[in-house]
């Protein structure tokens, strides 16, 4: 399951988009989203997803239960 | 007093209150300091008056929450750190720099101080940096910071020729930090609590001690939270002066529910103007101390208290010329500079022999002016008095109050006027001018004697010249002298309008 950012609740301070060590989030007007595509939910890289852990409002960067969980390649 | 120098900084202006007049003029301030604080508006209390600054927008992001922070807020009414209209990107900012300087001349001065953490945007910030060094490189840089990232970036500071740091330092005991910083975001982790209040002071002290090594000029912003940090903050002053830091500016706490913040929610009260400036005289001792702050937006721009950031949005920049001229700047300048000399001298008279020479009075007169170390404002036009302590050993500005003004389309508003006298009535008089019929009789019943017979003088010289008469007549028994020091009396308008 990637993160995604809830758009109502995101203050487009950017800071996300610099940790995301997939270069997933990009700005879309005044807001940011997360590419599901490219997302791995941090596995590989940091022990918490950086967006989550430095975004200032909680709960803006949920799962998106609606997609399958990322898969580590074998 | 502890006579603290500052270690490695190569400052040596020597302590105490020779050290604390300093920034008031040149006083005892080697060449190189001066040169670095003379046209600098929040390092110099002179310099406020004649120079101007800007803050750029171009850093949203931050690494970590404060509990007087509210990330999500944007106001146009409002006049506190952290708020902005807009956010600019580094080329933005850098044409608004320049649209800016070639429409105030006195501008000196570029900041970036948010909204978020200007060491947590730092490709946008040193971008921004660069992109004003080539295209005016007679403006000031300066940035200001939470601290938690700046040992990480000390070399770049000074590579750019960043001359003035801000630190944000509300503690050095991380168990009181820990009431105010619910968590910081470091080494790509978020830490909590303790943890995280332990990993923030250390990082701070450090980075003020890497920088004082580099003759960086460095002010020490403080938050007084009452009840929380304030007993603390006297502590934290002389941790940053033993650290070279140059000027601490203790501001007081803004928070209202309607800013969203944790304390404004929880109704966390904010400090009475009495007891900031019993913090501020507590720690003067040790170094120079801010009594001038605005506590201004993230995009605040012109003179300190009259912000101009309405006639530079975005949208103005886009359609604006920019004719940025060095040579008209400089001329300008040295203009200003010309007139600062020729008012230097009336302004430092000390206490004629009038004063009785055992008199430990001391009193607070409110001044209306528009800004230039004169009496020269009308009663009903200030938005906002300068307060000034006088005694024996001269007049020493120590505050501002901000106000509604009084005159609102012509006509006197009443309400207003309450308002305005409870915000001095700790003051024994206030210079004006002039000043209506009404709002004397007002005063004076509130026991403030208003003062117009000084109109377009000097303030120094004229407080200094009422004092002494105000002092004979205590001694001939004209006067019974009443401390008016009782903050308890007041209610506090500190943060009443932007």
């Amino acid at each position: 399951m990637p993160f995604k950012i809830i758009s109502s609740q995101c203050t487009g301070c950017s800071a996300c988009e610099t940790e995301c060590p997939n270069v997933a989030i990009f700005e879309k007007g005044g807001t940011f989203v997360i590419d599901p595509k490219k997302c791995t939910e941090c596995f590989g890289h940091f022990e918490e997803p950086q967006c989550v852990a430095v975004c200032p409002v909680d709960k803006t960067c949920v799962l998106d239960t609606s997609l399958p969980r990322y898969q580590p390649p074998a | 007093m502890l006579a603290v120098e500052p270690k490695s900084c190569g400052i040596s202006v020597g302590a105490g209150k020779a050290r604390c007049r300093a920034h008031g003029g040149q006083g005892d301030l080697p060449p190189a300091i001066w040169d670095k604080v003379k046209k600098h508006p929040c390092y110099s209390v002179e310099a406020h008056h004649h120079y101007a600054r800007m803050h750029v927008a171009v850093a949203p992001a931050c690494n970590m929450q404060c509990n007087y922070c509210n990330r999500k807020y944007d106001c146009a009414n409002e006049s506190r750190p952290g708020v902005t209209s807009e956010k600019l990107t580094p080329e933005e900012a850098a044409k608004k720099v320049l649209a800016v300087a070639s429409r105030i001349p006195q501008m000196t001065v570029l900041g970036i101080a948010g909204p978020g953490d200007p060491l947590a945007n730092p490709d946008k910030t040193f971008r921004t940096f660069e992109l004003v060094a080539k295209a005016a490189s007679d403006i000031k840089l300066c940035l200001s910071t939470n601290g938690l990232a700046l040992p990480d970036h000390v070399d770049t500071i000074a590579r750019l020729n960043i001359e003035h740091v801000t630190i944000t330092i509300n503690m050095i005991d991380p168990e009181i930090g820990a009431k105010i910083y619910p968590w910081i975001f470091y080494n790509h982790k978020r830490y909590s609590g303790l943890e995280a209040a332990k990993i923030l002071t250390k990082r701070q002290l450090k980075g003020l001690e890497m920088l004082s090594a580099r003759g960086i000029l460095c002010k020490i912003n403080s938050v007084m939270i009452p009840g929380i940090n304030d007993r603390h903050l006297v502590e934290v002053n002389k941790a940053v002066n033993s650290r070279g830091a140059f000027l601490h500016n203790i501001m007081p706490l803004i928070a209202a529910s309607e800013h969203g913040t944790v304390f404004g929610l929880q109704g966390q009260r904010v400090p009475r103007t009495s007891e900031l400036k019993a913090l501020q005289d507590a720690c003067e001792g040790e170094m120079n101390m801010m009594r001038h702050c605005r506590q201004c937006r993230a995009d605040a721009v012109g003179l300190l208290g009259e912000d101009r950031c309405a006639e530079f949005t975005k949208e103005k920049i886009v359609t604006m010329t920019v004719n940025y001229d060095p040579e008209a700047r400089k001329a300008y300048q040295a203009g200003i500079e010309e007139e600062r000399r020729a008012r230097r001298g009336p302004r430092h008279e000390e206490v004629g022999e009038h004063a009785d020479g055992t008199s430990d009075i001391k009193v607070l007169i409110a001044v209306a002016t528009k800004g230039t170390g004169l009496i020269n404002q009308h009663f009903g036009h200030a938005k906002e008095f300068q307060v000034y302590e006088v005694s024996r050993s001269g007049a020493k500005f120590v505050g501002h109050r901000r106000v509604d003004h009084y005159c609102q389309g012509g006509h006197g508003a009443p309400d207003h006027l309450a308002a305005i006298i409870r915000s001095i009535n700790d003051c024994h008089a206030v210079f004006v001018a002039r000043i209506g019929g009404r709002p004397m009789s007002e005063l004076n019943k509130a026991g403030i004697e208003p003062v117009d017979q000084y109109a377009h003088e000097f303030i120094e010289t004229s407080a200094i010249a009422w004092f002494t008469s105000y002092l004979e007549k205590v001694q001939n028994g004209q006067v019974q002298h009443v401390d008016r020091g009782d903050g308890a009396i007041r209610q506090d308008p500190m943060m009443s309008v932007a």
